[in-house]
């Protein structure tokens, strides 16, 4: 038993607050400013996670590590309560804790059912720092379930257009690749009797496993391929996006789909690195599907929400990408999966960023069809300005954290599979052509006249804006922060 | 002398960092002063980078320092650092002087302008970006850099965001490279399929350095060699406007004028020429990517050239003229005459940066930039003429202008080899001198000769301020003379006699060349000579036999109007009929159709199984009964079986 109390804390403070506001709050106002000093105090925490992981000089795997062993204390079902993270994970939860803050800061319109709405995106921040610092596989699968509930009512409650369709189709699609994970979980257990993630690798053997090692590899693969997604199971993905809120389409686009890519590394990897090797081509081939496919898709779209929601599909392929590059040598596994975890976080704050302003440009405008729309750089400068710093940053230009992802990817693929990563490279020209198209349409041009009134984001709204532009700019300007950290969580799950 | 390097670029970038961060959101109105800072700035710039000109072409050496940690990935080092080598000093040169004089001339072009910070701001991270470019000691960072020169390009061009046009000339310009800039991506992926060759040699495959100096020694196979040099010239394609990759040029044109000028003439466009010029021994190295270097300028600049005789916006024409003498500098590279390449890319930036602020003077009297509405201002701007006509002079490469002296160094260095290749790239540079001053004096006798045509009152026309004048008087002098100052054939006071060559082809093999040798030098003015008179013979006195013959030929003239159908070819097939319309809303349709229904399907099937199974949990024992009969039958002959 080990205790260190801020990863803890981190994960379940959002549940208290929620909790505080079930019961305690009555007024609206204070339901705001609650929610909003939750996610504060959870945004310095997430970082503080991350910097007491840097500083900490424990030479074990994980740190900051909380564990009880006696949680379900059954010989036949021993599940224990076992959070820490690496330095795969530390990143990825001061994500969550920024997106969530973004998320949060950003709702401010939100008129009906206000305290639900904080109580689900709160419940959500606990449900995605749980995935990324569970270390015993049951507590994970809990907490990957656990997300699904907050989201679904998130689009059915306050999302807009068809969102009882997209609210059930996001529900099922995830409940099914939940039901995969719980089934290569529980086999997991039957062949080695522990759910505990740091002894898995070195008891997962081809002949102690029950069944085959590369049919547990697709079941979970498949799990996390509906969840990232990969084509053909992306479908959920553009509808649960143009139909979700603001801020779920924030958390859904930041951090939700961040958990597959989570899992993919953490427990694909981690777990059965030879079937990863083994399969490498077929996870090449649909990188590069999704890379194009979403690409050439998201030309077409007319909808604002669901062009970013294509582009995500898009730039999750990037991220399948990096984990082909396992089949390669040492040098290109490291650089391949850094870039793929840098791609997970890039990919969570520009695409965190452009939703949340598409939002606001909805809220302003109440349209989201591109083609009524045009020259509101007139009516709002810093949303423009705001929505070129975001493009440029997705289409992958130096300076930005979308061009340190995609190269670090790149190079860890390109000697592993030329072709293939080359195709996968000619998807930058596709997003500068939808990015740059997109933002022409919706921001240059003469002055409409039906846009007269239209308000520009005031600087309250801008302040989760720069949060996440300096985030952005931070990574793209001095990578090797980052990607240090991320180097000593992949070179340990390599081994 | 590195922390003079680092001022150079630091002093810009700390003005752009000013003006957006201080002087927009909080001083908007004091933007003269704005203007000044960035001045300033540059200023501080273009002073060092003479100096470090100077000192190096005294202690003639190559610096490179070491990195500084950026990013680690493996077991590579991308670190930040600079190089400092004849061609860096050269273009640092170039970068900050033509910078220093285009932002002076803005001060009076864009005085009117809503958007004054925000133009110099650019102008400054734009100056940045480019003196990082040519500074940068490794692949990544120039690309780093290469993409950010590529971004302030895209900003400037789409300045007035309010015309449809400039934004969607920016989006084109942006998009265009970048196809480019996936050839120079490949190269530099490419670099780490070889990767481990380097590490035993304990190089970096990063380090331009490294990667010359593994190519040199030939570790990397001839094939390796080729395929790297196409790439990497795949990027120069796309960002020097070379065919078939140029046509975003002439609509980059929809910037303001002094954009045109610094970026779109002068220095980004020559980047391409840079980079070629930067992994010279790469390239020296594979005689197929030589040849593609020559054919692919030859054919550029014999074709743009040939466009420009039809357009009738000056700055078109202008811009034609850019493609087709960045063509002569990529044929120079492919005929191994790297020091005249690099001559003329120098010379090309102060004359061609002095025609596009004419035309941007002249602009700022009649308001627009059609020659049809132009005529007859030599009375009235004088000084932009008398400028003009030294910046077309020196362009046609006429005797003593310095276009005369690096134009010629070219046709030496294409007459010196020989080979079909060589021939081709002799003739087609050869004939285009003579299409260049044909449509550079039909542009000017329509601009400037005859009656004035335009639309408004005549009482409005005026010459230019002299914040204007003065940086167009400067960049005369210097189309005038630095040709022959730099890269005298017999050496002047301290100056040595081919300096530019020795300085920049040191070590190489076609310096010293005596120009006056040749036959095509006399030749070549002779022909230019010729297409003056012919035009003076047109446009002047409107020779009738000669207008009848060329009307003759209104297919020709039709085909070169319309630009030889790139545009049309590019935009309105592979865009929008082959892609946008049949690819991507096929895969759209498939998407929601095929793949969206089929989960449909199965949610359907899932449905109907429940409704199915429904029926039997019908409440009734019997039915329960005789299902777990039947259950039982069935475990029998299960086992009976087994």
């Amino acid at each position: 038993m080990a205790f260190n109390g801020l990863i803890s804390a981190t994960v379940f403070i959002p549940t208290l607050g929620a909790l505080v506001i079930a019961v305690l709050l009555k007024k609206n106002s204070h339901v705001f400013l609650f929610a909003r000093f939750v996610a504060l105090l959870n945004l310095i925490l997430s970082a503080l996670v991350l910097f007491s992981y840097q500083i900490s000089e424990s030479t074990d795997k994980f740190k900051l590590v909380d564990k009880y062993e006696h949680w379900i204390p059954f010989d036949s079902f021993k599940v224990q309560y076992y959070l820490g993270v690496d330095g795969f994970s530390a990143p990825l939860i001061l994500l969550t804790g920024l997106l969530t803050a973004v998320a949060i800061f950003s709702s401010k319109n939100i008129t009906h059912k206000i305290k639900q709405y904080f109580i689900c995106l709160l419940l959500l921040e606990t449900a995605v720092m749980g995935v990324f610092s569970s270390l015993d596989l049951f507590l994970f699968f809990i907490f990957w379930e656990l997300e699904l509930i907050p989201m679904f009512f998130l689009i059915m409650v306050w999302g807009s257009g068809r969102k009882n369709y997209s609210a059930m189709k996001f529900l099922i699609f995830t409940l099914i690749s939940g039901a995969l994970i719980l089934f290569g979980i529980l086999m997991l257990f039957a062949s080695t009797k522990t759910f505990d993630i740091t002894l898995l690798p070195s008891l997962i053997k081809e002949e102690s496993l029950l069944i085959p090692m590369s049919i547990m590899f697709f079941v979970f693969f498949i799990a996390f391929s509906i969840k990232l997604p990969v084509w053909p199971l992306h479908t959920w993905l553009p509808d649960a996006h143009t139909d979700a809120p603001t801020a779920g389409s924030v958390m859904l686009a930041g951090v939700l789909i961040k958990m597959a890519g989570y899992g993919l590394i953490r427990i694909c990897i981690g777990l059965f690195p030879e079937s990863v090797s083994e399969y490498s081509f077929i996870i090449v081939i649909l990188a590069v599907i999704n890379v194009i496919y979403g690409a050439v898709i998201t030309m077409r779209q007319t909808d604002m929400k669901r062009l970013i929601a294509f582009s995500s599909v898009s730039h999750m392929g990037f991220v399948l990408l990096g984990v082909a590059a396992f089949s390669g040598s040492y040098d290109d596994k490291v650089t391949g999966l850094v870039g793929a975890s840098l791609q997970m976080f890039t990919h969570g704050t520009i695409t965190g960023l452009l939703f949340l302003l598409i939002g606001y440009i909805y809220e302003k405008t109440h349209t989201r069809y591109i083609p009524h729309m045009g020259g509101l750089v007139h009516q709002m400068p810093r949303l423009s300005v705001a929505l070129t710093i975001a493009g440029v940053a997705a289409l992958g230009l130096p300076g930005t954290s979308g061009f340190i992802s995609e190269i670090i990817i790149f190079i860890g693929a390109f000697p592993v599979f030329s072709w293939f990563t080359a195709i996968a490279v000619f998807g930058v020209v596709l997003t500068s052509a939808y990015i740059l198209w997109m933002i022409q349409r919706i921001m240059y041009g003469p002055k409409l006249d039906r846009f007269e009134k239209t308000l520009d984001a005031s600087v309250y709204e801008m302040i989760p804006v720069i949060l996440l532009i300096i985030s952005i700019l931070f990574v793209g300007l001095y990578p090797s922060f980052i990607t240090g950290i991320f180097k000593n969580g992949i070179i340990q799950i390599i081994g | 002398m590195e922390q003079i390097l680092w001022t150079i670029f630091f002093s810009p970038l700390l003005s752009f960092l000013i003006l957006i961060l201080i002087f927009k959101p909080f001083f908007a109105k004091m933007d003269r002063l704005s203007s000044l800072v960035s001045i300033f700035a540059i200023s501080l710039s273009t002073l060092l980078s003479i100096l470090v000109l100077l000192d190096l072409s005294i202690n003639q050496r190559v610096i490179s320092f070491n990195p500084n940690e950026f990013l680690v990935i493996g077991s590579l080092n991308f670190g930040i650092s600079f190089i400092l080598d004849e061609l860096t000093a050269v273009m640092l040169v170039v970068v900050t002087s033509v910078s220093l004089l285009v932002q002076i001339f803005s001060v009076g072009y864009m005085s009117q302008d809503k958007g004054y910070i925000r133009y110099f701001a650019i102008l400054s991270l734009f100056t940045t970006a480019m003196l990082g470019l040519v500074l940068a000691s490794n692949i990544i960072q120039l690309f780093v850099f290469w993409e950010l020169v590529g971004l302030s390009s895209y900003l400037l061009i789409g300045f007035w965001h309010h015309k449809p046009a400039a934004v969607s000339a920016a989006k084109k310009a942006f998009i265009i490279t970048r196809i480019g800039d996936f050839g120079l991506l490949l190269a530099i992926l490419y670099l780490f399929v070889q990767k481990s060759i380097f590490i035993e040699n304990s190089l970096n495959p990063i380090m331009i350095q490294d990667i010359i100096f593994a190519v040199n020694q030939g570790y990397l196979s001839d094939f390796f060699v080729t395929l790297f040099a196409l790439g990497l010239f795949a990027g120069a394609i796309g960002k020097s406007a070379q065919f078939p990759l140029h046509t975003w040029l002439p609509d980059a044109m929809e910037g303001p004028t002094p954009v045109s000028a610094l970026i779109h003439a002068a220095t980004m466009v020559a980047a391409g020429v840079f980079l070629v010029g930067r992994f010279f021994p790469v390239f020296e190295n594979s005689v197929i990517a030589m040849n593609t270097l020559a054919i692919t300028g030859g054919v550029t600049a014999m074709l743009a050239a040939l466009i420009a005789l039809s357009m009738n916006d000056i700055k078109k024409v202008l811009a034609y003229s850019t493609i087709s003498q960045l063509g002569y500098m990529m044929l120079a590279l492919g005929m191994g005459a790297l020091s005249a390449s690099i001559f003329h890319l120098f010379t090309h930036a102060f004359f061609k940066a002095l025609l596009f602020l004419g035309a941007g003077s002249i602009s700022h009297s009649t308001g627009t930039f059609d020659m049809n509405k132009m005529g007859g201002l030599r009375k009235i701007m004088p000084w932009t003429y008398v400028t003009f006509i030294i910046g077309s002079l020196s362009l046609l490469g006429i005797f003593p202008f310095s276009g005369f002296w690096s134009k010629d160094e070219i046709l030496s260095g294409a007459w010196s080899n020989s080979g079909i290749v060589s021939n081709i790239a002799f003739y087609l540079a050869f004939i285009t001198v003579f299409i260049t001053s044909f449509y550079m004096f039909r542009a000017i006798y329509m601009t400037f000769h005859g009656e004035f045509k335009g639309g408004i009152s005549k009482k409005d026309l005026h010459e230019s301020p002299s914040v204007m004048l003065i940086p167009l008087v400067i960049l005369s002098i210097a189309s005038i003379f630095i040709g022959f100052i730099i890269n005298p054939i017999i050496s002047i006071g301290f100056i040595p006699s081919h300096w530019f060559s020795d300085f920049i082809g040191h070590g190489g093999v076609k310096s010293h060349v005596n120009i006056f040798s040749n036959w095509f030098v006399y030749g070549a003015t002779l022909i230019s000579l010729l297409a003056i008179l012919l035009a003076y013979q047109i446009y002047i006195l409107k020779n009738l036999l000669l207008i009848k013959f060329i009307d003759k030929f209104t297919i020709f003239r039709k085909i070169l109007i319309n630009k030889y159908y790139f545009d049309y070819f590019y935009e309105e097939i592979i865009v929008k009929k082959v892609f946008l319309n049949s690819l991507a809303k096929g895969l759209n349709w498939f998407d929601t159709n095929i793949v969206d229904r089929v989960f449909g399907a199965i949610g359907w099937i899932g449905l109907n199984m429940g409704v199915l199974l429904r029926q039997i949990q019908n409440g009734q024992l019997q039915t329960y009964g005789s299902i777990v009969s039947l259950g039982i039958i069935l475990i029998m002959i299960f086992f009976m079986f087994l």
